[in-house]
């Protein structure tokens, strides 16, 4: 199942690397990153691969928030088919 | 893929503009649960639930969790238990409520609807039974949602049901004086009413419908407002076409998560109710809306046709998003639920004449409002009755979820907590319908419903 991450917050050192670390100690794979940094404000989409995570999605969205919560950032993993369904007929 | 803005989009909906599904609806038929000893019944109604919707709230969780989109609330309809008890002899259906508040409980949903009687034509015996229970049995009870049917445009309207309503709500409301009258809040009163309703309080499941089955209603008033800002000054086709592709995309989500809840709890998906459902929260209000589109304040000249177009627009773009639509579909106007409203309401910008004139154009009926303490029961059947006649005459649901708050007077407010908000009470004509209510009988149905 393909999910998109999320992280959006202040910007600081180390942000990428917390977030795929994390990802990567529950074999999710990245796929695709993307980010910006706009008036000190970090955003970065992440598409990634969460069919071989080794914890069921909602737990892996949980750590990743509770993740973001600790380094102040809104980090937020979400089905890919949310989007897709809102946004492509 | 999907771009970048779009991501973002999405977020911001759900972050600042409330975007959310109002609620995932189990209906459970109960019509196997019948018996001749009520205490039976009532065992095989609670374990029923139990049985069936035992992982609903787990589902849901999972859900909101996976899609990252909050879903509020997870909630059961039934059988109307008028049709289920009919076999006990029993001269009361509290027992039933007690059963259904303890099931509710025990599945930890927020409500659990179906303490309901269809008597658009007549009553049996078992519906008047029913009727005569409802107070105790939303005195006594915390979630459980009662409603009854006194018209329909095929049947006409049952003046001699609606003036037992009266009586019923106003004996509601003094049995939880020491809540505000909260009972009322919980008791609905249908013209037209849907079978598969996953809203609250009017929710119940229909003898029409399969043995069980998932809805869901969408909502986000926020999400609409937030994009009519963007097209301020435009002419209303384009307000239309604005209100339409928001509201297609609000659905797609509803109509994604109530796949996946159908498919995890191995029971059919029934219909997306495609609703704007405000909140007290600011931000998610439907007043909020027809405000943006050019208003001083909800209640102004102009606030039916705002709320007709709103009204339209929702449904036609939402229609498409869903392969099953259902329910109530259209937006919702109860006044203690709503910021817009109260502010409305309580400044005196927003009367239950303007109300009544919304209700002939948006989904359902007069909601959640609060009338003075001494609101006699002629007057509030009476209230019924009109609101039972737009539904009928128009072909549409309508309804009256009427508080006469016990010991409060225009100008006061009742707060009941939580998603029910908090009613300004708001005035009441006072000449007498006494006699017109005394008679009783029935309104024939229109011509327009001899369709064959």
């Amino acid at each position: 199942m393909r999910a998109i991450v999320t992280v959006i917050g202040k910007d600081r050192v180390g942000i990428i690397a917390s977030v795929t670390n994390l990802l990567s100690r529950h074999g999710v794979n990245v796929l695709d990153i993307s980010q910006t940094v706009l008036q000190e404000y970090f955003t970065m989409i992440m598409l990634v691969d969460a069919s071989r995570c080794e914890v069921p999605f909602a737990e892996l969205a949980t750590l990743l928030k509770d993740a973001g919560e600790e380094m102040g950032m809104q980090i937020r993993a979400q089905r890919e088919d949310v989007f897709n369904a809102m946004h492509r007929i | 893929m999907i771009q970048r803005h779009e991501i973002l989009q999405t977020i911001q909906m759900i972050d600042q503009q409330h975007l959310d599904i109002r609620t995932i609806t189990m209906g459970i038929s109960l019509l196997d649960c019948a018996d001749t000893d009520i205490d039976r019944s009532c065992t095989k109604v609670y374990d029923k639930i139990c049985r069936l919707a035992g992982n609903l709230v787990k589902t849901g969780e999972d859900l909101e969790a996976e899609f990252g989109i909050p879903i509020v609330n997870k909630r059961v309809s039934v059988t109307p238990i008028a049709l289920v008890g009919a076999g006990t002899g029993a001269k009361s259906y509290v027992p039933y409520a007690k059963a259904l508040d303890r099931a509710a409980k025990e599945i930890g949903v927020n409500f659990l609807g179906g303490f309901s009687a269809l008597v658009q034509k007549g009553m049996t015996e078992a519906d008047r039974v029913l009727i005569a229970s409802i107070p105790e049995a939303l005195a006594e009870t915390e979630l459980v949602c009662s409603s009854v049917s006194v018209g329909s445009t095929r049947a006409g309207i049952n003046m001699d049901a609606v003036r037992e309503m009266g009586h019923t709500i106003k004996r509601a409301a003094q049995l939880t004086a020491d809540r505000g009258g909260m009972a009322c809040a919980k008791l609905v009163v249908f013209c037209n009413a849907v079978e598969d309703n996953p809203f609250m309080a009017g929710a119940f499941h229909g003898v029409g419908e399969p043995e069980c089955e998932v809805h869901v209603g969408v909502s986000g008033p926020g999400v609409v407002e937030h994009a009519l800002r963007a097209v301020r000054g435009e002419p209303f086709d384009v307000v239309a076409e604005t209100v339409k592709k928001t509201a297609f995309r609000i659905t797609r989500m509803g109509q994604l998560a109530a796949q996946e809840a159908s498919s995890r709890l191995g029971v059919p998906f029934g219909i997306v109710d495609l609703s704007l459902a405000p909140t007290p929260a600011v931000g998610d209000s439907v007043a909020a809306i027809l405000e943006e589109m050019g208003l001083e304040s909800v209640g102004a000249p102009g606030t039916t046709a705002a709320l007709a177009l709103l009204n339209d627009a929702v449904k036609k773009g939402g229609v498409m998003a869903s392969s099953h639509v259902g329910g109530l579909s259209g937006a919702f106007i109860p006044v203690s639920e709503d910021a817009g409203m109260i502010a409305a309401a309580r400044a005196g910008k927003l009367t239950i004449e303007k109300l009544e004139a919304m209700t002939c154009v948006c989904s359902v009926g007069l909601d959640m409002i609060a009338v003075p303490g001494d609101t006699t029961a002629e007057t509030l059947s009476a209230i019924i009755a009109d609101e039972a006649a737009i539904g009928m005459v128009n072909n549409k649901t309508t309804a009256a979820r009427l508080i006469p708050a016990p010991g409060k007077t225009v100008g006061d407010t009742v707060d009941f907590g939580g998603l029910l908000g908090t009613a300004p009470v708001m005035p009441v004509n006072q000449c007498s319908p006494k006699e017109f209510i005394a008679r009783g009988g029935r309104i024939p149905a229109p011509l327009h419903s001899l369709k064959n």
